[in-house]
């Protein structure tokens, strides 16, 4: 079921006001603001206050289905990202059972689409088990229905050098791509968090700066030697920024992701032993979010990705050592880049749909056929928008977000704006800042399972 | 001060303040009747997360000079493993209706969450935490270092009355911090403590025992025990404990043998030799008599060792005096309150 929508008065890009008309999936229309009249049956949105953007892509999303439903489903973590305005999620493969096989990941795959939210693309185990011995059937996860791209072990480091070299070689065969989550394990035995003064002074274990950009260096040296992408999660550091920047001047076939906490939050947030802080990797310094931010600015870092991990409240209601590792962000991932990078200069909304849309689309490589995502607000494509008002500014409160965990960091923080309407394929899964439910909390008017 | 959680959050004047009252009970404690009525009715509890019989006995034996009842509760495990949480015993604590909760865990931060989650609404005391803070033994340390370094200089060996530096600080006085600091609380706390009192601090370790960030902290840093005691001249020197299994842990272990840890870093008599006349030694306990420490240094008249054992009793009820009796007779000096 999808209806005809009238966009008027909208700044896609936030750029000259357009009317926009969505219909029968697509973006139908785009004409000059004033000019536009809705089409019969339409359902006419006053868009003044607000910008377009394409349907945002999450490369790295927890959905903790199957396995640990009592901090998130496939259902209520889809129904977040929706009301993050995002159109597609990749979920990371460290569910119980782990996403390794075929059947694993067709479950996952099923369950996004009766959930019918977003597009969930499973994220496919590099290593059986997570466990960094023996690789996972890659190809058999590629050719499933979820037809996997990506592939990471994330949540703990592809560690073993020949292992990840294999990985990147064979993914090859189907054009996927190796997720690194860049952690030495030797060098981060029981770490806590950045190591560094404020670990020092409060008796942390660290997690040093090393740990990460030594696997990244490694990485990218292994790429370039059997000619394969890579792709870096999360990076944190100022040093990590330095050597994806060489790696890419260099041409290496690298890409990597930044976090919304790590270009917002530092390790100063530790000394009150709150776990909502504790996140793996760490927070890091002002510097190495400064370095972050410079990153994404020059396109060192192609894309934002939310690591949304969500943790029931016993697993953070604790001591600090005890408490789970993760923090939720699909539904403040865009408000954060909105007050890191748009508002401080450093990207303009064009450069927004890139690292948040564009990118991670292009990288998982979802961004052509039936399903795109991705692709820029133009007429024919498909109709993945969200409207997003600049000018509205929310305090984060966790109990009102949709995800079923409530450690978020920003709790009580302001964010400058807020999304508004989210359409997949030119059905509203939120309109007017409301998710649109149908039966049994899956979204109104979703497609059937195929 | 509601609670004592962190040596860096003590002013000077609360700190003084501490060791000064640290002084009184003392006194009251070479009397023949030792127990003082100022807590009569008054609930403290040892909630004990982690081993630590010497320190839960000091607390014991200082809640019962003051005449509280004391209940201990020895909770092993943290609360990942099958055990409560720290949440459901903070929660059961304050419905038995306790006065005062005193906690040592192996989790850095515990007692910073104890006291600031809003569980319970009482005085905390922090009895170790992790690899973070053990704030009543810098007291015990600055108070055993200010009756022997408080006023003028004696040999060492000589015992100072208890009021010497009364109302004093450590101006000045130089005191060295030799061994594990990576794994220390009792370095952390005594750096901000001995800081804040005016004493001048130097750490003593091999690199791999110092903490990445301690450039930071108000005090030098030497790799080289030999040079800080010929050169630098201390009036004191502080042994930490090395844990022998420290030894097998990542990475090979943080030196290469127990020997060569001696050899390099142990206080032995000759280096003691190198001392002045005045200057002293202290351990917090327990001794690895012939690691850091040899059987003679630890015995030989410059040791404040087992002085500082009974010193911990007094500076534990000071604490509990402080946190406890202050809320209700804020004004009350022990004097007044008839000791």
């Amino acid at each position: 079921m999808t209806t005809t929508y009238f966009i008027s008065n909208v700044a896609p890009y936030g750029n000259e006001r357009v009317d926009m008309t969505l219909s029968g999936g697509k973006i139908a229309q785009i004409v000059p603001a004033g000019t536009g009249t809705a089409p019969e049956g339409a359902t006419t949105i006053d868009a003044s206050d607000l910008i377009a953007l394409p349907g945002l892509v999450d490369l790295h999303t927890h959905l903790r289905e199957p396995g640990r439903e009592d901090a998130e489903t496939v259902l209520t973590g889809t129904r977040a990202a929706a009301m993050g305005g995002f159109t597609a999620v990749h979920a990371m493969a460290n569910t119980s059972p782990v996403q390794d096989t075929a059947g694993v990941v067709e479950q996952v795959w099923r369950l996004g689409k009766e959930a019918g939210w977003v597009d969930v693309h499973p994220v496919g185990a590099v290593s059986v088990g997570l466990a960094g011995k023996q690789l996972a059937e890659l190809g058999a996860m590629a050719d499933s229905r979820a037809q996997v791209r990506v592939f990471s072990d994330d949540g703990k480091c592809v560690d073993d050098p020949v292992l990840m070299r294999r990985a990147l070689e064979y993914v090859k065969a189907f054009d996927g791509v190796v997720s690194q989550h860049a952690q030495e394990p030797r060098l981060t035995e029981n770490a806590q968090m950045n190591e560094g003064v404020v670990s020092a002074e409060i008796g942390l274990t660290g997690w040093p700066a090393v740990a990460e950009e030594s696997i990244i260096a490694r990485d990218v040296l292994l790429a370039e030697h059997v000619g394969s992408r890579v792709h870096i999660c999360h990076l944190s550091t100022a040093g990590s920024v330095e050597i994806v920047r060489w790696a890419k001047q260099r041409g290496i076939n690298v890409t990597a992701e930044a976090t919304p906490h790590h270009l917002i939050l530092t390790d100063e947030l530790a000394r009150g032993y709150n776990p909502v802080f504790k996140v793996n990797p760490p927070l890091r310094t002002q510097n190495d979010v400064d370095a972050v931010r410079a990153g994404l600015e020059d396109g060192t870092i192609d894309i934002v990705a939310t690591d949304h991990a969500p943790h029931t409240v016993e697993d953070k209601d604790c001591e600090w050592n005890a408490a789970a590792f993760g923090m939720t962000g699909l539904e403040t991932a865009l408000p954060v880049v909105h007050k890191t990078m748009v508002e401080t200069g450093k990207l303009s909304w064009e450069r927004v749909a890139e690292v948040l849309s564009t990118n991670p689309a292009r990288i998982g490589r979802i961004d052509t056929g039936e399903f795109a995502q991705g692709r820029p607000l133009e007429v024919g494509e498909p109709a993945n928008v969200v409207l997003y008002n600049p000018n509205s500014p929310v305090v984060v409160d966790p109990r009102s977000q949709l995800t079923m965990s409530d450690n978020t960091p920003f709790a009580g923080m302001e964010l400058p704006g807020r999304v508004v309407a989210t359409f997949l394929r030119g059905r509203a899964t939120v309109l007017g800042t409301v998710p649109q439910d149908g039966e049994e909390g899956k979204a109104a008017g979703s497609e059937l399972p195929a | 001060m509601k609670h004592l959680l962190n040596t860096a959050d003590l002013s000077l004047d609360e700190a003084i303040l501490l060791l000064d009252t640290t002084a009184q009970m003392a006194a009251t404690q070479s009397r023949e009747i030792k127990k003082l009525p100022t807590l009569r009715g008054r609930t403290v509890v040892n909630l004990f997360f982690e081993d630590s019989t010497r320190t839960r006995i000091s607390f014991e034996t200082a809640a019962k000079r003051l005449s509280a009842d004391v209940i201990n509760f020895s909770a092993k495990g943290s609360s990942v493993s099958k055990g409560e949480s720290l949440k459901d015993t903070a929660l059961t604590l304050d419905a038995m209706g306790a006065d005062a909760v005193i906690i040592r865990h192996q989790a850095s931060g515990a007692p910073h969450i104890l006291a600031h989650s809003g569980w319970l609404d009482v005085p905390v005391i922090n009895a170790g935490d992790g690899t973070h803070q053990h704030p009543t033994q810098a007291l015990l340390d600055a108070f055993t270092l200010r009756r022997h370094l408080g006023g003028e200089l004696v040999s060492a060996g000589e015992l100072p009355s208890l009021n010497n530096g009364l109302g004093g600080d450590l101006r000045g006085r130089k005191v060295a911090i030799v061994g594990d600091v990576l794994h220390s609380r009792v370095a952390r706390s005594n750096v901000y403590l001995l800081h804040t009192l005016g004493a001048v601090v130097t750490l003593v370790a091999p690199p791999t025992l110092v903490p990445v960030g301690a450039e930071t902290w108000p005090c030098e840093i030497s790799y080289n025990l030999d040079e800080v005691l010929r050169d630098w001249q201390p009036d004191a020197v502080m042994m930490l404990r090395i844990q022998r299994e420290r030894m097998g842990s990542a990475g090979g272990g943080f030196f290469p043998s127990p020997l060569e840890y001696t050899r390099k870093y142990g206080l032995d008599e000759k280096r003691l030799g190198l001392l002045q006349d005045h200057a002293i030694v202290l351990h917090p306990g327990p001794m690895n008599r012939g690691l850091e420490i040899s059987a003679r240094a630890a015995d030989s008249h410059r040791s404040v060792i087992v002085e500082q054992v009974s010193n911990g009793v007094a500076v534990r009820m000071a604490a509990l005096y402080l946190l406890l009796a202050g809320e209700t007779h804020s004004n009350d000096t022990p004097a007044k309150a008839g000791f």
